[in-house]
């Protein structure tokens, strides 16, 4: 028995195309330009979903983002699918399949209905003070709370949906196209500026533009009339961006504002396909006018939550803007004037309004005597003391107020029918973003509202979200805050005729009376969270008293909706109770955003591949052709270690480690920092950042450095090399480059200004191809045929200038492995051909490619630190047994004062050394601690395993560590203790190979 | 998100920009000479103020260089720039 | 004597409506004098005052509190509570706290919903798994229960991580302990402040100090908003201003303050069930009891007090989300906000004596000081009522960063705290 509550007509419903959608498996039809909402609303349907703690039924409460009850879930069991969905701002379309939230079995029959019943027991906070009995059994009780919480479904599948981001910068930004905000815009871009004007709705012009009373006009027509041609005008201006779907989420400082625009939701399924589905505005504005508008406020009183009761507001958009009935049997009840100006609107169309219940004694303008004039029953000074229907409202009981309004005037109750209760509290400014951005309100105490008061940046508001309810307000205050924040003499807005009924009254009761003690009723103030009145009252009661305290306490406005209905009744209430004023409670803070905000959104592209872009090298092509592996370094992908068919890493790392050593290996050194030295002080600069002296450093000549921290540990370590008298470049760890480039910036720019030194990092300008083994010398002799590389000419630790087929390169003759070896530096582009240069002329030598884990390997057997591995922020160059790097001459360097701490001067601290393994097969696990006995618990730790390896040429595993007072413990046995059993060691110099280091020149 | 103006460039994102903490710390010219407890105090101890303080930036992302910045840390409002160097625009 | 929580009172207050409930603590006027004042009211002030009352004797004692209990950091973070870190310091400061948290509830007669689900910590290259390990290794010598996982495991503990080898930072492994997991941040600030309520402290909100007044070497009281207190001994708790009160008593600390960001999700049945960390891309999730998802973003680099930090944070955070939960793109952020935060150069805290007599701090916490609640609570009171560090407290001394003694989770622990 469908019914269809269509009734009227209306210019923003497409009633010649019709939308199939599916609510809660069944079919239903729209048209186009509805929401979720208004579809259900004209199928006569309310009842959308269960609250969060009481699974009480609810309803379509509102027409906006302000919705608490009505969130559905989208496109169940599909990778589309998404939790909460406001059935409010949802537009339907062909294929949407949406489903109520929190009930199971059904929407209609609950089986956490039960918690109604329970709900005594379940007063605010009642978690806090049980679930702890027996004492190991909370995790039992959470499993059952975490269950029956939450409210839709996380998708389960990865988002098909792409995302976007777009950076604007506007001389204007308009926040809002209600009336107000439509004047803003247009002004402001008739005024050669540029503008943006964003909207959240799919169409502008706010409540205004379905204004239909006779008693509201501008220059004599209709204020929609009127506004539809402003909007026509609107159109066709240059300097001007309209955006619609587009809700800003967040303001932020320096007028910096993120909005999210919202492309295919509304889209029939197959439209949406491939297209980018939301944009993240980032939006950097000169001048910022909000116009946000105002938000319905409830009323506060018994069972006011049924499906049914809805805002009146939203009563009268359902009516004038989708043309649907929301009841056939309506009553309002209000403590304003806006309810009449519905109502009037409701009966134009003939759809019956029963009453309107004013708790008002009075009110005379031209509504109420046009409400009267229809003969609408009105009962003035009335309240409504409670409601009935289950799954939907069908009765009320109202009780007439005493003069005070917090108790009755007689004990006289009457039942009214309905099956639409229309509510209104008067208005709340939308002062969420101006909040956000740092503004302070003030409390305005005649209609009980919030409006901005100090503005934190250059930025106004107007219209409703600055408190200006009444259309000539409205217009009046507008024109005349845009003329003085733009800085303009005139408007086309300055002479108009404006007619609006004035002089309306308000009152305002926070909490209505009831006839039946607090405690038996349930008069909600946040909907989606179940608290009620008497939670914020027994908050009070314990003592809890700042507005942050009893949100917290009561998880009023902690829903998706944020409180944007029920936030001011909570302050009222705690000022009522407490007996202060709501203005000297001060409100909550907002928080951004204004209504949720897709996580994609946020992302944008910035996602898989475009995550974090890899840096690689210009021989890594050549690394995937030759099948390597790669490790992650940094930002860099480095050939890890290239298996051979059937190879495991170990073999593959074994054959490697070999053929460097008693052959020819290569490897990919690119990723190495590379910072360009020049200027008159370079050797200065160089004294100072690393511990060792350079002034002597011949042009030509290469040297190891260790950088410090100014607290004295370890930073960073590289070869660098004089080109020149005043050129030198330097090279840093992979992952320390930028780091270090930054520091020594930072040194040379803010300590030391007057040293004549320039520093460029040419990371990328170079590639860099590192042949070692013994028969390296024979390789680049191949390919270098004319440079002389005798030991005399070209010694250890020098370079030379060359070119390879006419590509200009530079050769150091530096090793990391202990071999004798050279490292080729070319621009990036050659980096590949010299590669394979390299590659064709070590054939006859079986020269191989080597990756990360070799070159590890083979530093540790010659006791080589790896920055990062074997030290960890904690480590001095005295703890490295690396005294002899640290200048003693030196007056200063960075980091040298630090080593001189008590602290930094003990004997004990951990030092590097080498261990063995009393079974020469046993490779130690990196990490692995160190203790002397393992009897004790806790067990004393002495250092750790810092790297380990099995040397192929050692024929045995060694390890680097860091053991407590190691330097002195040479020969002495520790052990590892792993979980499942102890490995004895001895610890020993931690250079394993070729001490002498004969192999450098051989 | 601040809107930064660089004395070399002009108005940025903060994106743009490193934070280096609290300006004027100058680096002790003989550091060996100073007690452990006074080294300490360059090293580690900072005002830290809750109020207008003067700090370092970087334009890490854009001309690489470093400059002073005066700013409300209560509140994020920049009072000014100036070059490394230079006097303190305002007190 | 108040009323004890339990179900049975629960019932016994449903009869009466709710309506016989006592304050769970008093709001009272300053007194002129106290033995000790704590300042600040988060959860670490109020479990000082706790412990000072509970196992030193000192009840007439005050918290002051510049605006309401638990609202600074307390009330903003991820509620994650391990004890898995690195050095002997640290793991014996945090066990300490973990085994209190284990009968906290009971032993405050407030349900702190400390929820040992687990915490995992994720390794996404070669040298996070040298120090995941190196951490697990020197956690089970400590008596510290800790496991390190394959990527299997990973994923079969938390099977909606991407574990796929070809994502931007693989998850090639991964630690976890098992009585680690959250707790419900309000109510152990609230827990605290009604069970220190009951044995006579007086916790004054709304009361901000404007000066501690020194003579010579001594502590003599403090200035505050109501009027001035005499008092022997100060402790200040007051994280993220820990510098600004510092000042006041002429002292500099080695601290600075920086936003510190954290969002949450709209509420959503079950889909995460512990605790995952990942230092490397920057994302930590939880899923709060009530369905969100909880999310710790990382701090800004400059100083402020501002409560506010850059959204370049914020979305580098949902980028990293995304990257090991692709799951979440549809999910939408609820609320997100800042908090302050003061950080040490060694990201361990400072629970410490200084060189004016009675007066004490304990402080840069960083971004990890919910954990250590009960802890530091405990150990500053010991520290306090003493004038001597507890031997757990001992080397978190401010003396360390003059003689070098770092305990430097920072540099040697890839963690995220």
């Amino acid at each position: 028995m469908l019914k269809n509550l269509r009734v009227t007509t209306s210019k923003y419903i497409d009633k010649t195309s019709r939308v199939s959608f599916k609510f809660n498996g069944k079919a239903y039809f729209g048209y186009k330009g509805d929401t979720l909402a208004s579809a259900l609303l004209a199928n006569d349907v309310h009842l959308v979903g269960r609250s969060f703690k009481y699974h009480r039924p609810r309803g379509i409460m509102t027409s906006g983002s302000e919705e608490p009850n009505a969130i559905v879930q989208v496109n169940n069991n599909t990778a589309l699918t998404e939790p909460n969905v406001r059935a409010t701002e949802l537009e339907i379309y062909h294929g949407l399949e949406a489903t109520s939230q929190n009930c199971w079995p059904s929407v209609n029959f609950d089986i956490g209905g039960i918690n109604n019943f329970l709900s005594p027991l379940l007063p605010a906070g009642f978690y806090y003070k049980t679930f702890m009995w027996p004492a190991n059994f909370w995790e039992k009780y959470e499993y059952v709370i975490r269950h029956s919480a939450g409210l839709g479904k996380s998708p389960t599948e990865p988002d098909p949906d792409i995302y976007d981001h777009k950076y604007i910068h506007c001389d204007v930004l308009v926040i809002g196209a209600g009336i107000s905000g439509i004047m803003a815009a247009k002004t402001a871009a008739k005024n050669n500026l540029k503008t943006l004007l964003l909207d959240e709705k799919n169409e502008i012009g706010g409540s205004t533009i379905f204004q239909n009373s006779k008693h509201v006009k501008i220059n004599d027509q209709n204020s929609s009339t009127w506004l539809e041609n402003e909007i026509k005008e609107l159109r066709n201006i240059e300097n001007l961006e309209i955006k619609t779907r587009t809700s800003v989420a967040a303001y932020h400082g320096y007028n910096y504002l993120l909005a999210r625009e919202n492309l295919t939701d509304h889209l029939p399924k197959n439209e949406k396909n491939k297209k980018i589905r939301q944009r993240l505005l980032k939006i950097r504005a000169k001048k910022v006018i909000v116009a946000t508008g105002s938000l319905e406020r409830p009323l506060v009183f018994n069972n006011n939550d049924r499906p049914g009761i809805m805002l009146s507001s939203a009563v009268k958009k359902y009516a004038d803007y989708y043309g649907v009935a929301t009841g056939q049997k309506n009553i309002f009840f209000t403590n304003n004037d806006t309810a009449y100006e519905s109502a009037i609107s409701l009966n134009k169309k003939g759809i019956k309004v029963e009453a309107i219940i004013d708790i008002r004694e009075q009110s005379n303008t031209a509504f109420t005597k046009e409400a009267e004039d229809l003969g609408i029953k009105v009962y003035r000074s009335y309240t409504v003391v409670n409601t009935e229907g289950y799954k939907k409202i069908n009765k009320i009981t109202i009780m007439e107020l005493s003069s005070n309004g917090q108790s009755f005037a007689n004990q006289e109750k009457i039942e009214l029918d309905c099956d639409c209760l229309a509510i209104t509290g008067g208005w709340t400014p939308a002062v969420h973003l101006f909040t956000q951005s740092g503004g302070k309100l003030k409390f305005r105490e005649k209609d009980q509202v919030f409006i901005p008061d100090l503005y934190p940046s250059d930025q106004i508001s107007i219209g409703s979200s600055n408190g200006d309810f009444e259309l000539d307000d409205i217009i009046k205050n507008s024109t005349k805050s845009l003329k003085e924040f733009l800085n303009i003499k005139e408007t086309e807005f300055d002479n108009l005729e404006i007619n609006c009924p004035k002089d309306k009254e308000i009152r305002n009761i926070w909490l209505l009376p009831s006839d039946k003690v607090l405690g038996k009723t349930k008069p909600f103030v946040d909907y989606q969270n179940d608290a009620t009145a008497k939670d914020i009252k027994l908050a009070l009661r314990e003592g809890f008293k700042s507005i942050e305290h009893v949100k917290r306490y009561t998880t009023t406005g902690m829903g998706t909706d944020q409180g944007k209905l029920g936030n001011m009744h909570a302050l009222g209430i705690i000022a009522d109770t407490a007996g202060i004023k709501v203005g000297e409670l001060g409100t909550t803070t907002f928080r951004p955003p204004y209504t949720p905000l897709t996580f994609g959104t946020m992302v944008g592209r910035n996602v898989g591949e475009y995550f974090d872009a890899f840096r690689r090298t210009p021989m890594n092509d050549w690394h995937i052709e030759n099948k390597a592996e790669f490790e992650n370094v940094g930002q860099w992908k480095r050939a890890w270690y290239y298996p051979k068919k059937d190879e495991t890493m170990h073999d593959a790392v074994q054959r490697e480690s070999k053929a460097a050593r008693y052959s020819a290996g290569i490897l990919d050194a690119s990723t190495l920092g590379k910072i360009d030295i020049q200027g008159t002080d370079s050797s200065e600069f160089l004294n100072r950042v690393y511990t060792n002296a350079w002034s002597k450093l011949a042009i030509g000549k290469c040297r190891y450095g260790l950088m410090l921290n100014e607290d004295g540990m370890v930073y960073d370590d590289g070869v660098t090399t004089r080109l020149d008298e005043n050129h030198y470049i330097m090279t840093t760890t992979t992952g320390g480059a930028a780091n270090v480039l930054s520091k020594l910036e930072d040194y040379l720019q803010t300590e030391w200004p007057e040293l004549d030194v320039y520093l460029s990092s040419v990371t990328d300008h170079y590639a860099t191809a590192s042949v070692c083994g013994p028969n390296s010398k024979k390789i680049l002799n191949k390919i270098i045929p004319d440079l002389d590389l005798s030991d005399e000419s070209f010694p250890h630790m020098s370079f030379k200038n060359a070119k390879i087929d006419n590509i200009k390169c530079r050769v150091m003759r530096i090793s990391f492995t202990g071999e004798h070896s050279y490292e080729i530096n070319v621009q990036a582009n050659f980096g590949k051909s010299i590669w394979e240069k390299c590659m064709d002329a070590g054939q006859e030598f079986k020269i191989t490619p080597y990756g990360t884990e070799t070159m590890h390997l083979l530093r540790a057997e010659k006791g080589f630190i790896i920055v990062g591995q074997d030290t960890d922020g904690t480590m001095t160059p005295i703890d490295l047994q690396m005294d002899w790097i640290v200048s003693k001459k030196k007056y200063d360097f960075i980091g040298k004062r630090s080593l001189y701490r008590s602290d930094t001067m003990k004997e004990d601290r951990k030092q590097l050394v080498g261990l063995i393994t009393d079974n020469p097969s046993e490779v130690l696990e990196e990490g692995a601690q160190i203790v002397a006995n393992t009897n004790a618990t806790p067990v004393a730790m002495l250092g750790h395993v810092t790297s380990s390896y099995y040397s192929p040429n050692l024929n045995k595993s060694i390890a680097l560590a860091v053991v407590r007072g190691g330097k002195n413990m040479m020969g002495q046995k520790l052990i590892i203790a792993m979980e499942n059993k102890n490995i004895n060691v001895t610890i020993v110099d931690p250079v394993f190979f070729d001490k002498e280091n004969v192999r450098l020149n051989a | 998100m601040f809107l930064i103006t660089c004395p070399f460039c002009g108005e940025r994102e903060q994106s743009e920009f490193k934070a280096g903490g609290e300006a004027h710390i100058e680096r002790p010219k003989q550091p060996t000479e100073l007690s452990d407890d006074e080294w300490a105090e360059y090293l580690f101890m900072r005002k830290n103020i809750k109020g207008v303080q003067f700090e370092r930036w970087n334009h890490a992302h854009g001309c690489r260089k470093w400059f002073n910045m005066i700013r409300d840390t209560s509140n994020d409002t920049i009072k000014a720039v100036y070059k490394m160097g230079e006097k303190p625009p305002v007190k | 004597m108040k009323n004890r929580y339990s179900i049975f009172s629960l019932i016994k207050n449903a009869f009466s409506y709710h309506e016989n409930w006592q304050k769970a603590w008093k709001d009272p006027t300053p007194k002129k004098e106290y033995d000790a004042v704590i300042i600040g009211g988060g959860g670490h002030g109020l479990a000082t005052a706790y412990y000072l009352a509970k196992k030193h004797n000192m009840t007439n004692i005050a918290v002051v509190e510049k605006g309401w209990i638990g609202g600074g950091n307390t009330g903003r973070n991820t509620t994650i509570i391990r004890s898995n870190y690195l050095w002997d310091a640290s793991a014996g400061l945090y066990d300490h706290a973990l085994k209190l948290w284990e009968g906290l509830s009971q032993e405050i007669n407030y349900n702190v919903m400390f929820s040992q689900r687990g915490v995992m910590n994720l390794a996404h290259n070669l040298q996070d798994i040298r120090d995941l390990k190196r951490r697990t290794h020197a956690n089970r010598l400590n008596g510290i229960d800790a496991v390190y996982l394959s990527t299997e495991e990973v994923k079969k503990f938390c099977p909606i991580i991407n574990t796929s080898p070809n994502i931007r930072y693989p998850v090639l492994g991964g630690t976890l302990q098992r009585r680690a997991g959250t707790a419900r941040h309000d109510a152990v600030a609230w827990g605290y402040a009604r069970g220190a309520d009951e044995m006579g402290v007086d916790i004054i909100q709304n009361c901000e100090v404007k000066g501690i007044k020194r003579n010579g070497d001594e502590v003599e009281g403090i200035e505050t908003t109501k009027g001035f207190i005499k008092t022997k001994k100060v402790g200040v708790v007051a994280a993220g201003h820990s510098s600004v009160l510092a000042n006041m008593a002429g002292l500099r600390l080695p601290l600075e303050s920086k936003p510190l960001q954290a969002l949450v999700s709209e509420p959503v049945k079950p889909i995460i069930d512990t605790v995952v960390m990942s230092n490397a891309v920057h994302a930590y999730v939880s899923q709060s009891d009530k369905g969100e998802l909880v999310i710790g973003a990382g701090t800004d680099d400059y100083i402020s007090y501002s409560q506010k930090g850059s959204h370049d944070i914020v979305e580098g955070t949902l980028n990293a989300i995304l990257e090991l939960y692709p799951i979440f793109s549809r999910m939408r952020m609820l609320r997100q906000w800042g908090g302050i935060v003061d950080i040490c150069p060694d990201a361990s805290p400072i629970i410490s004596k200084t060189n004016v007599k009675g007066l004490y701090f304990n402080c840069g916490w960083g971004t990890g000081g919910f954990k250590a609640t009960p802890g530091s609570g405990d150990l500053f009171a010991h520290t306090i009522a003493n004038d001597e560090p507890h031997k757990l407290n001992a080397a978190f001394n401010l003396n360390r960063f003059i003689s070098g003694d770092l305990v430097d989770e920072h540099g040697a622990a890839a963690v995220a705290h």
